[in-house]
């Protein structure tokens, strides 16, 4: 059979219409809702963030050196937080990992509220009522949750809420595998 | 006890459905009259069952009985009735069932009215329109029940979207699917002229009346859905090149390709593979675009999660159906014979022309919808394909087509001469001149490059629709001869004519209208308190109050406006911000005031500290047109139906192939 | 249908903590200098807000494309170009936020695809203009038709006529 035009127009067709159906079959197992960070393996964005009410210290990028830590980005007005608060509770009573906690885009007070009403996870918390440390670290949503290493590098962001499976299944590896670099 | 009843009626049609898939095709096979006469037999059982079963979901979504967990999931006993009923398809399950009511209505109607159709053509094409009927109700059935009931019954439902509480997008749906699924048909008598072998003018006589009616339902139902973006999301916005409105375009671009290529079959006996394969692919984009919205793989984030079993059974149906069509093609396409030999320069060349943009175009939208899955696969990167890139490849593809669009129906078939055919159209040619020059010299002040782009848009707008008229003066002579010939003519002319006209027309108008959005639409935001007043594009648009109102199932901030020109009144324009504390969302509701030449439009946004309330103000001149446009271009459709010609099952062909043979068979009931 | 499946999304929005729209460009976020302003807008076209389906942050009320467009306004303020402000946002969320995708290596044939459908297609319709225009009649009149011609060709066993 030679490859004429007649045979072409004969089985391009059906060969077309093939590689589409494996496109659309492998588009299939993927996630569209997975966003890939653009902060992964790049330092975090250097900050200082007022704390949410006059007493405490606020949270800055020098309160996370040094260490394995996370950093949870969360506000009183999402739902997604409220399904992810009691496994963040679990995880300071566990001292599982340092857990650092960035109120973003709130009304002033609302945070402090919410965490007094809900019991509070966090080592430090500090405020981000304009979202601009938001920005800079790429956050479309709220809850999400950076995994920082002790070189002050971000190695993972999680969006949506974390549940009981999610921590097992991602975080615990993730976490005992940057602990063992040196 | 109905939603049973509904539940038993759909598990019937599938066993029914299954039967229909094959009985007629042994039939065919055998010469055996009796199994082809089942066809059309099991396709109204078929039929009358899925009314049952829709009837029996209407019933539950008009009595909201929340125990069957659609209902509970999308209704509410607070809302309008009508927003009850077009609940049924405002959800993936009640959508589905939509969408094999009307598939089964096609296929009833291809048994009452094909009368006149070749036993074996009319047997094999119910078949294979029952393959389809099978694959989705078994969908419906295993991945998608409607009727799912719940255990305990909430006292109260979750209501429905507000966004969706609207009288455009309440039909939108019905007529989308008319489209979608009426190129069924075409693909249908596709698989079915494949599995004889035989294709010929008859058989795209009897095709296109089919795929007209199809694409006409489909027009409308884009426009409607372009339409109510336009006057819900509030800035005025009317096509966004998303996913899911591109999954509409894509079978509307091949469904005009098919519907022209048809005609060369049906005239002139050419391009008959070409066109069985549009046959295919129209509707096999059709099950893309439902692969698309339902399967979830091109939402972006935060979208809503679906079902991955819905996505994996649809590709099922797709490869079944279009691998299954294309294997058949492939294997008869050598017996596919085209007779009539064309010149390049001819009708038959200028709808060739018309098929291969027509087919770039839908492989661009193709393409640009698609790409970023492609990336995510091979390269794991993320990447949005929208309006920019769409505008940049889009319209280099079209302008082109209209260009042809009007010169096409100057030429005559077999074989033609162009420049006798541009000297026809002399008179809109002068007219567009002086269009692109005025254009031109009025618009020059904002820059060259936005000048000729709005001149090249009105240019074009001109010369579709003086083109067609031009055509339609030469086909009665008009000014040729003497004017009884001419008034005799225009009694003759049949109607599919006029059709051409009045379609042709329309897309001149649309043309005109999306130039006026791109090139002279103004808009202004600014914070008004009541009694202030702002200025754009000569009107006065004061402020006169913002009250507090209550609609049936919502409460609006509703402002109104006094518009007026030079102190002379012109409207009041009404926009309220409702917000639906069922689901606790915020719509808004523009205050729109058109004189079908150009539209007013206003929105308010939500008061600011110091009191004022944002207004946005927008001028959009022959905007209208947009739609008004879209519409001719269906009613072209509609007109064309009309044709006696092209009446189903009128074997007209038969007397111009052979014309000593008497018309065959009775005229269907119409 | 269509745009209703999409609103649905609207649901899962609020689930992951989106809140109610506010709205697009408000008088208070817009420039006191027009041509600035006017960059802003187009700058804004070009940006697609990450948490819509499809919008740009210009057309959007949600939140954080209203946080964008400020920053698209202080960017600019501070004397940034069009494209450095393009490139602050594209360095946080990456080439997704793009409407106009970047001409780059994975990007070649959605840039080149339409010319090469173009191309692809004229070639078809110049084969099929061609096919088309031999008259089938006239073949029967010709001396030898072509298939004529490739069994007299294997019967002289000379190579195949090309085709």
């Amino acid at each position: 059979m030679s490859l004429s035009t007649a045979n072409l127009t004969r089985f391009a067709p059906l060969l077309g219409f093939a590689a589409i159906a494996a496109g659309l079959g492998f588009a299939l197992t993927n996630d569209p809702r997975k966003m890939p960070s653009m902060l992964i393996d790049r330092p975090a964005p250097k900050f200082a963030l007022p704390p949410l009410d006059a007493g405490s210290s606020g949270l800055a990028s020098e309160d996370l050196n040094g260490k394995v830590a996370l950093l949870n980005v969360f506000a009183s007005w999402c739902g997604g937080c409220r399904v992810e608060h009691p496994t963040l509770v679990q995880i300071a009573k566990d001292g599982a990992v340092p857990l650092y906690g960035i109120n973003w885009k709130d009304k002033p007070g609302d945070g402090l509220k919410w965490l007094r009403a809900h019991a509070n996870p966090y080592l430090k918390v500090g405020d981000d009522p304009s979202g601009r440390l938001g920005i800079d670290m790429g956050v479309t949503g709220v809850p999400e949750t950076f995994v920082i290493d002790r070189t002050g590098r971000i190695r993972y962001r999680h969006a949506g809420p974390i549940t009981p499976d999610v921590w097992q299944e991602t975080f615990e590896p993730l976490l005992a595998s940057l602990r063992s670099e040196r | 006890m109905a939603p049973e009843i509904g539940h038993y009626a759909l598990i019937l049609a599938l066993a029914i459905s299954l039967t229909q898939a094959v009985v007629p095709i042994l039939g065919a096979r055998r010469g055996n009259r009796e199994l082809m006469a089942y066809g059309g037999r099991a396709a109204l059982g078929q039929c009358a069952c899925i009314v049952l079963s829709f009837a029996a979901l209407t019933y539950a979504f008009i009595t909201s009985d929340f125990s069957v967990e659609i209902v509970a999931a999308n209704s509410h006993t607070a809302k309008p009735l009508v927003y009850k009923i077009s609940g049924v398809w405002a959800n993936h399950e009640g959508s589905m069932l939509l969408w094999v009511l009307i598939l089964s209505i096609f296929g009833a109607a291809l048994a009452l009215f094909g009368a006149n159709l070749p036993d074996t053509l009319k047997a094999n094409a119910l078949a294979v329109q029952g393959m389809i009927s099978l694959g989705f109700l078994a969908f419906i059935e295993f991945t998608s029940n409607p009727f799912n009931r719940l255990d305990n019954p909430p006292l109260d439902g979750n209501g429905l979207n507000p966004i969706l509480q609207d009288p455009g997008l309440a039909i939108h749906p019905p007529f989308l699917y008319l489209g979608y699924v009426g190129f069924s048909m075409a693909f249908s008598f596709s698989v079915a002229a494949l599995i004889e072998g035989k294709v010929d003018a008859a058989w795209a006589r009897w095709v296109r009346p089919w795929v007209l009616a199809a694409w006409c339902f489909l027009t409308i139902g884009i426009t409607l859905g372009s339409a109510w973006a336009y006057y819900t999301l509030g800035w005025g916005g009317w096509w966004f090149w998303d996913p899911v409105e591109n999954a509409s375009f894509m079978p509307w671009l091949a469904g005009t390709a098919l519907l022209h290529s048809a005609l060369v079959v049906e005239r002139r006996n050419a391009l008959v593979s070409w066109t069985v394969l549009l046959g295919i692919l129209t509707f096999s984009l059709s099950l893309v675009g439902t692969f698309l919205v339902r399967s979830g793989v091109l939402t972006s984030v935060h979208a809503f999660a679906t079902d991955p079993a819905r996505g994996v059974f649809i590709l099922g149906l797709l490869i079944a159906a279009t691998g299954g069509a294309l294997t058949l093609y492939t294997i008869r396409m050598p017996t596919l014979k085209s007779g009539s030999p064309f010149a390049p320069v001819s009708r038959e060349g200028a709808l060739t022309l018309n098929n291969m943009l027509l087919l770039i175009a839908c492989g661009t939208v193709f393409l640009g919808t698609f790409y970023p899955l492609l990336v995510d696969l091979l390269t794991r990167d993320k990447i949005s394909v929208g309006p920019p890139y769409f505008n940049l490849t889009f319209v280099p593809i079209m302008v082109p087509l209209l260009i042809a669009m009007a010169i096409g129906p100057m030429l005559k078939w077999k074989r033609s001469e162009l420049p006798q055919a541009l000297e026809r159209l002399r008179i809109p040619a002068i007219a567009v001149a002086a269009v692109v020059a005025i254009t031109i010299a009025l618009g020059i002040g904002r820059g060259f490059f936005s000048a000729v782009g709005s001149a090249i848009g009105m240019g074009l707008a001109v010369w579709l629709v003086g083109g067609s008229l031009a055509v339609l003066a030469y086909r009665v002579r008009l000014g040729l001869g003497p004017y009884e010939t001419t008034l005799n003519l225009v009694r003759t002319t049949p109607l599919a004519f006029y059709g051409l006209v009045i379609a042709h027309s329309g897309m001149g108008i649309t043309v005109a209208g999306i130039t006026g959005m791109t090139s002279w639409a103004t808009e202004t935001v600014q914070s008004l308190r009541p009694g202030e007043q702002l200025q754009l594009s000569g009107y006065d648009v004061k402020l006169r109050t913002v009250e507090l109102v209550a609609g049936p199932n919502y409460e609006a901030q509703q402002g109104t406006f006094d518009v007026s020109v030079r102190g002379r009144p012109v409207t009041t324009l009404v926009t309220q911000r409702r917000f639906y504390p069922i689901r606790e969302q915020l719509t808004t509701s523009a205050g729109i005031h058109t004189n079908l030449i150009s539209n007013i439009y206003v929105t308010l946004a939500e008061q600011d500290a110091k009191g004022a309330w944002p207004v946005r103000f927008y001028f959009h001149p022959f905007v209208p047109w947009i739609w008004l446009g879209a519409l001719t271009m269906a009613l072209g459709g509609f007109v064309s139906l009309a044709d006696r010609r092209l009446r189903v099952g009128l074997p007209q062909s038969a007397r111009r192939l052979a014309p000593t043979v008497a018309v065959g068979g009775p005229v269907p009931a119409e | 249908m269509i745009r209703a499946i999409l609103s649905f999304a609207g649901l899962a929005l609020l689930m992951l903590g989106a809140s109610v729209p506010a709205a697009a460009v408000t008088p208070d976020e817009m420039l006191k200098d027009p041509a600035l302003e006017a960059r802003a807008r187009d700058v804004s076209r070009l940006l697609r807000c990450v948490v819509c389906q499809n919008q740009s942050i210009d057309d959007s009320n949600a939140p954080l494309a209203q946080d964008l467009r400020i920053l698209v306004r202080e960017r600019l303020t501070a004397g940034d170009t069009n494209d450095q402000t393009i490139n602050f946002i594209v360095a946080r969320y990456g080439n997704f936020v793009l409407l106009k995708p970047p001409m780059q290596l994975n990007t070649v044939l959605l840039w080149f695809g339409p010319a090469l459908l173009f191309a692809l297609a004229s070639f078809g319709l110049h084969r099929t203009l061609k096919a088309q225009a031999q008259p089938t009649d006239k073949v029967a009149a010709a001396p030898l038709s072509a298939d004529e011609e490739k069994r007299l060709a294997k019967l002289l066993g000379d190579a195949p006529v090309k085709n």
